[in-house]
Order: structure tokens, then sequence, then C-alpha cells
């Protein structure tokens, strides 16, 4: 599935680096994500995962360096213009309205490209009510069909099982009409059955919406499985990158994964793993 | 048992009121209403015009408090720029009624926004006084400004409308509630639509809600805005119903009365503003009227009792957030459930 020559890239990353006080969390992070490919972010726990999320959406400000989605430098417009032009994430611990029904919250997901302004909400008229009914109808018959979430449409969020506010996220991150998706541990604490329910939702994006995807994940089984492209940070710095084949055999990356000690024999049980 | 209602469109989904049972229900109250003011005696009428004003107020506060997580003290505040809006017209300009309502309504609306612009950086509590902060500094202005008559306030004639005096609840009655029931409806379609959804967004969780391309201090001022409209509004309604408006007409006690309003009637649902509103007004008054009925027997019943009814309010507030925390409106949609599963218990 591995194309060897990628799209141009939706996302670029030019030397990021981020502070907190005297922590670096983010040393010249750079990478890019390539239109129509998967890429995973891959490192220890600390290693500025989330972080570098965070730049990307633009909730921290980088101290060094550009992020460019499109060709356009994003570093300094504030989060809601980073979604308006069609970056879209999840968050680790999921960030649902938990109060609102299923359904709102994906509404939610379109704020950005809706019209309505306060007088056509007031009087629900022209606008307001074709601008609602078509979103409805669009949020039926694309998401809520495609993520077979039919049967929970009306529930409050808060109400379901973590599995499914999962893929409630995903569908709400799906409804701002993506141009690239960033989904921060998409599968943490899910078994293994919501887990495969999940890659197949997040391969399906990639080939049917043509949505490019950037994940953070420690699942490396389905890392490897479904990532076109895979990043390794550690110490807030990229120390590998590469298909998933050959970052698995990345001595630093075993290093890093397991500590230092006999990296043949570490790198043998990785594959035996792999072969399994 | 209701196992579910049938609808053959988005349309027919999405709609405010989507069944048959709903619909017939709210024709039936409108019926109501309309009749009411034919039966009811002056006293009677006095008091809905009073729970309607203070239902478009408190409706104006739900959106803000209940449904965008701000809280503030300056509803009343809000409602006396809207009330002196429309004495000042009223007596300088002479513009007619509905224009003054509306103009009020702007103005406090302009205020709203500006006395909001400290909920970007702070919330909860020290929103809270900050909002107190902004009601003394207008209280100050009201009790000093040449224009809002300085301390002795400001007497206005009526409203009228085709030549009619309005000064009468049974004739105020007619202006009073359909201008709040506009008001409601206008509330609950604002919950319909993307500007309703982005309130309740940043109450629930501001970080996500800006990741979903939703500007928080925009909507933040929108929201301070659109409720203090309704607060200017409900204090222009006010103006033409007593008529005199003076820096003691809106005192920070009532924008206690109104935030307990809403606490008491359901924090983000429509209904609970209504409820609420309904509920602190009307409750004095229907304890006032029992005490009256002990009278013949306790001759110094009412001296006695009087401080006995404040206390019988407040237990009851108190009672409400221990054992409703919810509000009137989940009592409501308690007894909704019941009969949608009867004979089945929840």
């Amino acid at each position: 599935m591995t194309s060897e020559l990628p799209g141009s890239p939706v996302l670029k990353v030019e030397g990021v680096s981020l502070a907190f006080g005297g922590v670096r969390a983010l040393s010249k992070v750079s990478l890019e994500a390539a239109e129509g490919t998967i890429t995973a972010i891959i490192g220890p726990n600390g290693a500025g995962k989330t972080s570098l999320f965070n730049a990307i959406s633009g909730f921290y400000r980088p101290a060094e360096g550009r992020i460019l989605f499109e060709g356009r430098d994003i570093s300094r417009l504030r989060p809601p213009a980073r979604a308006k032009l069609g970056l879209a994430r999840t968050f680790q611990n999921i960030a649902l309205f938990r109060g609102m029904t299923v359904l709102d919250n994906i509404k939610l997901g379109r704020h950005a490209h809706l019209r309505t302004n306060v007088l056509d909400a007031l009087f629900y008229w022209g606008r307001a009510q074709r601008e609602e009914l078509a979103l409805r109808q669009e949020i039926e018959e694309r998401i809520i069909d495609f993520l077979e979430i039919q049967h929970i449409r009306r529930a409050p969020v808060g109400a379901l099982p973590y599995g499914l506010q999962k893929r409630v996220e995903l569908a709400r991150a799906l409804a701002m009409r993506p141009k690239i998706l960033m989904l921060d541990e998409p599968v943490a604490g899910m078994n293994r059955e919501e887990t495969e329910d999940m890659a197949r939702f997040i391969l399906d994006v990639k080939e049917e919406w043509g949505v490019t995807i950037l994940m953070v994940e420690h699942d490396m089984g389905m890392v490897m499985d479904i990532s076109d492209h895979v990043i390794v940070l550690n110490f807030g710095q990229v120390i590998a990158q590469g298909r998933p084949a050959e970052v698995q055999r990345d001595p630093a990356v075993v290093s890093a994964y397991l500590g230092s000690g006999d990296v043949g024999e570490l790198s043998r049980r990785l594959h035996a793993r792999q072969a399994a | 048992m209701r196992i579910a209602t049938l609808k053959t469109s988005y349309a027919g989904d999405e709609a405010l009121f989507d069944t048959k049972l709903q619909r017939s229900l709210l024709a039936l109250f409108g019926l109501v209403l309309a009749v009411f003011p034919f039966v009811a005696g002056p006293y009677w009428l006095f008091m809905a015009c009073l729970v309607a004003i203070n239902v478009a107020s408190a409706t104006g506060l739900n959106i803000l408090t209940g449904y965008t997580g701000l809280v503030s003290l300056g509803q009343a505040a809000f409602m006396g720029v809207g009330a002196y809006t429309v004495a000042i017209l009223e007596l300088r300009v002479g513009t007619p009624f509905p224009v003054n309502l509306l103009a009020a309504g702007a103005t406090t609306a302009l205020v709203g926004a500006v006395v909001g612009l400290p909920s970007l950086r702070v919330k909860g509590l020290y929103l809270a006084i900050a909002t107190i902060g902004a009601s003394v500094i207008l209280h100050f202005v009201f009790a000093n400004w040449s224009l809002t008559g300085e301390a002795r306030g400001l007497s206005m004639p009526p409203a009228r409308l085709f030549g009619n005096d309005l000064d009468q609840p049974f004739e105020l009655y007619w202006v009073i509630v359909p201008i709040t029931a506009a008001m409601i409806l206008g509330a609950a379609n604002l919950f319909r639509t993307r500007i309703g959804r982005a309130f309740i967004a940043i109450r629930d969780r501001d970080i996500s809600a800006e990741v979903l391309g939703i500007p928080l201090l925009r909507y933040k001022l929108t929201s301070f805005a659109i409720s203090s409209f309704y607060a200017g509004v409900a204090g222009g309604l006010w103006a033409y119903f007593f008529r005199v408006v003076t820096p003691e007409s809106f005192p920070l006690i009532n924008s206690i009365f109104y935030l307990a309003a809403i606490i008491v009637g359901g924090m983000g649902t429509i209904l609970g503003g209504i409820l609420g509103a309904a509920f602190m007004t009307m409750v004095p008054e229907v304890l006032k009227l029992v005490v009256g009925w002990f009278s013949p027997y306790f001759p110094d019943a009412l001296a006695a009792l009087a401080p006995i009814r404040t206390i019988v309010f407040g237990a009851l507030i108190v009672g409400f957030l221990i054992f409703e925390p919810q509000g009137l409106a989940e009592i409501w949609a308690r007894v909704r459930r019941f009969f949608h599963l009867w004979p089945f218990k929840t």
C-alpha cells in the first residue's frame, strides 16, 4: 500500500521548536504529511507527540520554525482560523460536548462552514432553515451511515461507552470537511474488536474521502498495519522516519522503545511479533 | 406507551414541536392566554404582565448563563438601561413604542457587549464580580446623569397605539405577552442553529470549541449582546408597565432574582427560564394569598405570617437546589417520560 512517490505535502512542519520554561518539548522538528496518506507519529511517553499536535492546531506558538498548510504559512493563525482551512483533530482524552446529543456534536463540526447569522437564527427563516436541513441530511447520509452510529444519534454523548465516543469524535471531525485529519491516539484504551473497527474507519476515510491523516498512536500493531509513513519522536526530536518496516528495524527506534541492550535480540523479537 | 414517532422528512424531525400532541397542547395554552384577560381580574392581569416581563428577562439571562456558561449579575442593570432608553425616547423624541422597544434592546445589547469584554479572560465567580462592577457603574450613571433625571428618575407617558393610551394591565397584556412569546420562540430557534450550538460548546469545553472553528471572544460577546437585548426589551416593557423609572427600580437584588429564577427553573433549557421566572414571581404572591385565607381565624395572622412567608419562600429555593438541581424543567421532563412509558416505569 505504500507508494514510492508520495503526493505533495498537505502539511509541512519546518524546524519547529517549543519550550515550556526550561523544558524543551520540541526541538527543530520537521516533518511532512503527504496528500492522501496516513502518517503516524510514534514515540515513548513524553516524547512531545501531543505538544506537536497542539502546535499544529494552534494552541502553542512555536518559539521557532514554521507550519505550512497547503503551502501557506499558518504559524500565526488562531485555532478557529486553522479549523476553517480544513485542519481537523481529535483529542487523546475525548473532547466531546457531553451534555449534547451525538447529532448536535456532529453538527458542531460544520460550524465554520455555515453562514447563518444571529438574525437568521432567531427567526429560523430562509438561510438558517436551509442550512440546517442540508446539514442534517448530509450528516445522516454520509457520516452517521458511514460510521455506523445510527442507533445512538439521539443519545447524550456522556452516556455512551468509550469506543463509541471515540467514533463520535471522528464523526465530528469529518463534519468539518477536513483536508487533513489529526487523530490523537484514536484507539487508546480500546479492545481488539474496537481497534479493528477504528482502523477500518481510518483506512476508509483515507480511501473514500481522500483525507490525509496524521495520527499519534501507541498501538504498534495498528500503526504498522495501516500507516504509509511513520515518524518517531523521542525527547522532542525526530529520531527516525520512513516506511513502517524500515522504522521497525531502526536501532535508534528499538533502543528508544526498549532501552539499549542487545539490539539484535530485541530486533529479532520485534520481527517475530510482526510475522505472527 | 409511545414507541416512536414517525417522521418522513428531515424537516419534520428538526421541527421545534415535532408531535401532534405537543402542537395541540401549545395551541391550547395559546388559547388560555388569549382568553385569560377576559376572565381574570385586574390583580391577576397585573401579575400576568409582571410574570411575562420577568420571563423575557430570565430567558435572556438563560442564554448567557445557562447556555453559554457565563455567570452574570448584571441583568437588572441591563434592564435599567432598556427602561431608561424607552423613557428618554418617549420624553425627548416621542417615537412610537415598538421603535422605542427595539432601540432599548439595541442600546442594551451594545452596553452588554462592552460589559462582556472581560469574559475572554475571566470566568465563573470572577466574571460575576466583573458584572457586579459594571452594574455599580451603570447605577451611578443612572443616579447622576441629567439625561436620566438623576436621583428623581423619569416619569413617562403611556405607550400609544392608534391614538389609544395603553395604560391599563388589560391593554398592556396584549403588548407584553405576545412580545415575550416571540422572544421565547427566538431563543428556542437560536439553539437549533450553529449560533446556539456554539454557545453550548463554549460552555461545555471551550478548547474543543476553538478547534472546531468557533472564535471564543466573538461568540461570548454575541451571547452577552443577545442576552442584554432580551434584558433591554424586558426593561422597556417594564418602563411602559410602571411608567416611572428611578435608579432604585433595578437594584442588584433583582439580578440575583433572575439568576435564582433560571437555577430554580433549570439552566440551559428554554422551559427552565419560563418556569423559573413564573415560579419566583408567583410564589410570594400565592403565599400572601394563603396567609390571607388564615386571617379570619387568626386576627393577627397577617403581622405574624408575613415574615414566615419570606422564610417559606427562601426554604423553597433551598429545597429546589437540594432535591431538584436540574430545576423545574426536569420535573416536567420526568412527567412527560412517565406518560410516554406508561404503563411501564422507568
